[in-house]
């Protein structure tokens, strides 16, 4: 199967039916893992165990831009090269992403408490993550108000390129401005600047958290396929019962 | 294993993140169910793809 066979919806089901098992249980393997040795981590000497937020708020974080990311491409797949399945993908990763930086910031309130004092203060990079949230919110509203799938495909896809303009401004707040937040340790110049006690099991929940996203990413859009299968159909009855 | 005075605060992390997760699968598990049998009562009624499969036929 090429890649170009992936633009027929059918055959993108038949082998979404195929690779999510797998998927799935690549997923609560890789998490499992993660979870344990998240769990056997030694606390941090200036942290302690709150260290252990760690393991889940990042994940969360790295993800709640890298699926706007996935769908910024989507958008470029619906804007210009007008791919059949690039607004499916796009629409079924919207959900899963603003649940990624919801828990991204919930995680990171629970963990600033501790350390910092306080749930939430409006520096740069809390206040740009939230930004990200309300717009997911809002391009899941507007998928839902444009009856047209076809015109609420194009608004969205402008609106998630525009919306992309956050993810810079986020990565780099802790650099631009002065923040609660700390500045990276794991993707920063220089190399990362954690412990392995902490790296791997990090860098475990990661994949398992992207994989979590792939699996869920797949199985919305095949439901998403399914869901404008079922549109199409209902328009045909509609025809054929006027005429 | 223990976790210190602020247990609370690892624990509802934690905690919250399975929620969600775990929301979000039978949110999707739900979703596909949904489809496949407005699919089926579609097929039921008679309606045809354009290619003359089967409504419920994903393969």
């Amino acid at each position: 199967m090429t890649l170009i066979d992936l633009a027929n919806p059918t055959k993108f089901l038949s082998l979404t039916a195929r690779v999510l098992p797998w998927l799935a249980g690549a997923t609560a393997i890789l998490l499992l893992v993660g979870l344990y040795q998240a769990a056997m981590a030694p606390d941090d000497y200036q942290q302690g165990a709150t260290v252990k937020i760690m393991f889940v708020h990042v994940p969360n974080a790295w993800l709640a831009m890298f699926v706007w990311g996935v769908m910024s491409l989507s958008a470029l797949g619906t804007l210009v090269w007008r791919h059949p399945l690039a607004d499916v993908a796009a629409k079924a990763a919207a959900p899963i992403g603003a649940a990624f930086t919801f828990l991204a910031l919930v995680t990171g309130s629970l963990w600033g408490r501790p350390m910092w004092g306080t749930y939430w203060e409006w520096d740069a990079r809390l206040t740009s993550v939230l930004i990200l949230f309300l717009m997911y919110l809002g391009l899941m509203a507007l998928w839902r108000a444009v009856d047209d799938p076809s015109r609420a495909a194009r608004a969205a896809a402008v609106l998630t390129l525009v919306g992309a303009i956050n993810l810079p401004i986020i990565k780099f707040s802790v650099d631009w401005w002065n923040t609660l937040h700390q500045p990276a340790a794991v993707l920063r110049m220089g190399g990362t600047s954690l412990d392995k006690a902490f790296l791997i099991p990090l860098l475990v929940m990661a994949v398992g958290f992207s994989l979590l996203f792939v699996t869920l990413h797949l199985a919305a859009m095949r439901n998403e396929i399914l869901r404008r299968r079922v549109r199409s159909l209902q328009m045909m009855q509609a025809s054929q019962q006027a005429a | 294993m223990s976790l210190g005075p602020y247990t609370s605060f690892i624990v509802t992390s934690y905690t919250l993140v399975a929620a969600v997760v775990l929301l979000l699968i039978v949110w999707i598990v739900i979703d596909y169910r949904h489809q496949k049998e407005r699919l089926r009562q579609l097929d039921a009624s008679g309606v045809t793809r354009r290619s003359g499969r089967q409504a419920t036929d994903i393969r």
